[in-house]
């Protein structure tokens, strides 16, 4: 029987943070009223003209050099024809043959392989507006409305070789540049809003032959999972097809996130012919080499650079490091603590840990988060200390999340310093001894194991506040 | 003394001069709408109302001792593709007939800030796409010279109005000829600036990399003041210059001495109306004998550049024209779903001009067949564009004709497109290459119609047009020839 391998190409259509739209002064804030956000150019009127707004061109430029592209000195927007009435031109202002940037690349991981996916172009355009029906679908309303608040948000698409294998790689590479996007500042990349979707191609081949099966294209996935899940489908589905020695048919499907299905939209015979034309109201974007440098020199470091970092002079494992630096926030909030003086291992294991858990459980950003990256510096800095144990800042955390109170306060009103003098805890261990006579006398028979009992009844008894270090090393002196 | 005879200058002094009142004018010229535009069809919309309003403000201005600028208070007229704010803007399109647009054209900014009377819209065809106004979904405007006859186009309401006496100037569009054509068959002045010279926003675009507003009017003088108020960069349109604005009105001087005309020797074909030949040639000899030196230049790809703008004006134009579609705006007519309602729509709101150019430029655009045509067109375009930066390496100026007839019967060749799209062959080439070009009377046929010399400068060199042209004009009485409806 063939073996199959899957050729996956991606092109993640990303919506730029910028305030106002790519052609006009209407503002891009999501989730306004219907049609407010719209004036005589992104509705399309007749006469009007486009302006491009300079952020957006910034913004491409930054991503495209953050992609390890070539940032092209000579650009031009051109006219894609299609009719819908979610575009009130009927064209879609984008760039074809002289986009702003190509040629890059990102790396990705996966299965602790590091995996090389080039880019072939990024290109900016103008976002759709909205069709709200009356009813579930357009099949069965009685009506439709349009929303023109998002026609003309910014975007850029990003354009993949079909460099990709797996479903794996395919989610991993579109992780990777929703957090380049993010590092950058250019794209809130918040997928439940649409600011990040993508249109994913896959064809299979039989394992070891160069040339190119037929393509299957799945349009507006917009989440990781709808990525890993649709190919997921579509490749098992084209498998089937080709193992009963069918073809492939050439076409566009969706992806029936409720059913877990794709489903055909239309095949090649049916493909639009968009009659691409230069924008004859826009004049061409030059950029000089000069002006590419200075984007350069400004950029942040980006998640790689960092990520060697954490490894190199922190000592974090390539796993940790990888975590950390998936989101520049959770970056950024973890150099904050390190900053302080925390150590970088609690640190990541504490972010990692309890922090992300509560801030998954509340599906809160790292940036609303309640504990503070200084108030976590300082509850570590306390373990650090000795003032707390481990266990106590456990406690603590959870105080910080609830009342946002600092570490010192927390363990002073709860009266929770650990007890590190002898004399106390010498106390409370002869206390335990007297009254647990059973565990020591099997201690001293041989069964060495009772002495956790005892640590655990010493801990009990001063409420979890004692070291645990001289617990044990007291009750040992003791018993032996 | 018959106002609606005057120049706009002359207009303009004599409100300077408490002569006569804005209202007075203004109304003097309404009731010559009222009275005569049945017979010429030149306005699809009149504005009487806010036109006597305007009037009574200037008035009240003068009254109060304020300083008039030059349009102030001087009834005119805009083309219906330029957009008015709460005035319909038809385009001379059923799909636009009811269209009133929430903004106003930069250039109407202009004209309002200056106080400016608008008397109405003129009529046009339909998108601009024609040269004899036949193509107008409403109705034919009719040549002041002779009913019978054309008044070019495709603002050939414009051009109408302003040599019938129905406005004292007007603003006109050139895509290819549509305002320099249109002044040359009714014997008026009209100016196609550089392009970029004059914002194109809120101008309902044609095709956008040749559309350019530039005014109509009954001489030199007056094309040079309105060009004055009507030039300069808006933020609004990126393809506008910024560049500054000479004034215009300092190339108002008689004086050609030694200044270098060429005569491109692809404009004076073989084939061409004699009359128009001659009148032309006539005109630099006369330019020749005040001081100018002529020389015989070649523009070789000019037998090209018909070709390559009826493809790439309607490319252009085919998606300009995608918006109407029967969803937001303009008209609609209803169908069992949205494909069919889109297609009922287009299908019986567009005229048959305008279907014809929307079928060649989706054609031209098309996959198979981009680089055979639109591809191709560019590339002439480009080596048009060549063939003036050379000529120019030579000569000053460049003298030819506007169109090879004199204007045409109405209904004689609107049935058949090529000889129609022929008739642009002397006016295209300019649009094609960005320049500055005017149209300015040089003689009448012996039936009595108007004969226009076309003067064609360098990129942004408007002056050097007006000063050739003032020459010219001053050295005749052609501009002050009247044969409007009496
Ligand atoms: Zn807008």
């Amino acid at each position: 029987m063939t073996n199959y391998e899957a050729v996956i190409g991606l092109e993640i259509h990303s919506e730029l943070k910028t305030n106002t739209k790519i052609f006009c002064g209407c503002a891009t804030t999501f989730g306004a009223p219907q049609n407010t956000h719209v004036c005589p150019v992104c509705l399309g009127l007749p006469g009007v003209l486009p302006v491009i707004n300079k952020r957006v061109v910034e913004f491409a430029i930054k991503a495209g050099i953050a992609l390890n592209c070539k940032i092209n000195n000579y650009s031009k927007f051109d006219r894609k024809n299609y009719y819908y009435p979610d575009l009130p031109k009927n064209f879609q202002t984008s760039q074809y043959d002289l986009p702003i940037a190509e040629y890059g690349y990102i790396d990705i991981e996966t299965k602790g392989k590091t995996k090389r996916i080039r880019i072939t172009r990024i290109h900016m355009e103008e976002d759709a507006g909205k069709l709200v029906h009356s009813g579930n679908t357009i099949k069965d309303s009685a009506s439709s409305n349009v929303d023109y608040n998002r026609t003309g948000v910014p975007l850029i698409e990003i354009v993949s070789e079909p460099d990709m294998r797996t479903p794996e790689e395919a989610r991993a590479y579109m992780e990777k540049v929703k957090s380049v996007l993010e590092y950058i500042d250019v794209s809130n990349c918040k997928m439940e809003e649409g600011n990040l979707r993508a249109d994913v191609n896959v064809s299979l081949r039989p394992v070891g032959t160069e040339k190119l099966g037929t393509k299957a294209e799945m349009k507006n996935l917009n989440s990781f999972k709808m990525v890993e899940n649709a190919l997921d489908y579509e490749i098992e589905r084209q498998k089937e097809i080709l193992e009963d020695g069918g073809c492939i048919v050439q076409e566009t499907r969706t992806w029936d996130d409720g059913k877990g299905i794709t489903l055909s939209m239309r095949t090649k015979e049916q493909a639009q012919d968009y009659r691409y034309m230069p924008e004859p109201d826009l004049v061409p974007i030059i950029t000089t080499d000069e002006e590419i440098a200075a984007y350069k020199k400004n950029l942040p470091e980006l998640p790689d650079a960092r990520r060697t970092r954490l490894i190199n002079d922190f000592g974090l494992s390539a796993y940790d490091a990888s975590i950390i630096t998936t989101s520049r926030a959770m970056a950024e909030y973890f150099d904050e603590v390190t900053n302080k003086g925390a150590d970088a291992k609690l640190a990541a294991n504490w972010i990692m840990g309890d922090l992300a858990k509560e801030l998954n459980a509340e599906n809160k950003n790292i940036s609303e988060s309640p504990v503070s990256a200084k108030n976590l510096a300082d509850m570590i800095i306390l373990i650090q200390k000795g003032t707390i144990s481990s266990k106590i800042a456990k406690k603590v955390f959870g105080e910080m999340w609830q009342t946002k109170k600092t570490p010192e306060t927390i363990v002073k009103e709860k009266g929770l310093v650990q007890i590190t003098d002898t004399v106390a805890i010498e106390k409370i261990v002869d206390e335990v001894l007297s009254q647990n006579p059973k565990p020591v006398d099997d201690y001293k028979k041989g069964n060495k194991k009772s002495i956790g009992f005892l640590v655990g009844q010493v801990m009990k008894k001063s409420k979890g506040k004692a070291n645990p270090v001289v617990v044990n090393k007291l009750l040992k002196e003791k018993l032996d | 003394m018959d106002l609606y005879k005057q120049p706009a200058h002359v207009l303009h002094d004599m409100l300077e001069n408490k002569e006569i009142t804005a209202v007075e004018m203004t109304k003097n010229f309404i009731a010559r709408i009222n009275s005569f535009d049945n017979k010429i069809g030149a306005y699809i919309t009149k504005m009487s109302d806010t036109a006597l309003k305007t009037a009574e403000t200037v008035d009240a201005d003068i009254a109060n001792g304020k300083k008039i600028n030059f349009l102030t208070g001087l009834p005119g007229a805009v083309k219906d593709n330029i957009c008015t704010l709460g005035t319909k803007t038809t385009c001379a399109s059923e799909m636009l007939k009811n269209f009133v647009p929430p903004y106003n054209a930069s250039v109407m900014e202009k004209l309002n800030k200056e106080k400016a009377i608008i008397l109405g819209k003129t009529n046009m065809d339909e998108f601009a796409m024609g040269g004899s106004t036949e193509n107008s979904a409403f109705f034919t405007t009719h040549n002041p010279w002779n009913t019978e006859y054309v008044p070019g186009g495709s603002s050939g309401g414009s051009a109408a109005a302003v040599a019938s006496g129905l406005a004292a100037w007007a603003l006109g569009s050139d895509t290819g000829g549509s305002i320099r054509q249109p002044a040359s068959f009714c014997g008026i002045v009209g100016m196609k600036p550089t392009y970029g010279r004059v914002s194109r926003y809120g101008l309902i675009a044609y095709a956008s990399s040749l559309d350019q507003i530039g005014p109509l009017t009954r001489d030199v003088t007056d094309c040079a003041n309105i060009l004055n108020i009507i030039s300069g960069y808006d933020e609004k349109d990126s393809t506008s210059i910024k560049k500054d604005i000479p004034d215009y009105t300092k190339s108002l001087v008689q004086n050609v001495k030694g200044l270098k005309i060429g005569i491109p020797k692809e404009f004076f074909i073989e084939g061409m109306n004699k009359e128009v030949y001659t009148a032309v040639k006539k005109a630099v000899s006369d330019l020749e004998a005040m001081g100018a030196e002529v020389r015989n230049i070649s523009l070789p790809h000019t037998k090209y550049a018909i070709a390559a703008y009826y493809l790439i004006a309607p490319a252009e134009a085919t998606t300009n024209l995608s918006r109407y579609d029967g969803v937001s705006y303009g008209a609609r007519v209803p169908g069992e779903d949205i494909v069919a309602m889109m297609t009922n729509t287009r299908t019986a709101k567009f005229g048959d001009e305008v279907k014809r150019r929307i079928m060649i430029g989706n054609y031209a655009l098309s996959a198979g067949y981009y680089d055979a045509y639109y591809l191709k067109a560019l590339k002439i375009r480009t080596l048009v564009k060549e063939d003036y930066d050379k000529a120019f390496e030579k000569v000053d100026i460049i003298v030819a004709p506007n169109a090879p007839t004199p204007a045409y019967k109405i209904g004689s060749i609107i049935n058949d497109p090529l000889q129609m799209y022929l008739q642009d062959i002397c006016t295209v080439p300019l649009n094609l290459a960005g320049l500055p070009g005017i149209s300015l009377p040089c003689g009448f046929s012996r039936d009595g119609l108007p004969i226009g010399m076309q003067i064609i400068g360098k990129p942004l060199d408007e002056e050097t047009i007006i000063k050739t042209a003032y020459t010219y004009e001053q050295s005749n009485d052609f501009h002050k020839k009247f044969s409007g409806v009496e």
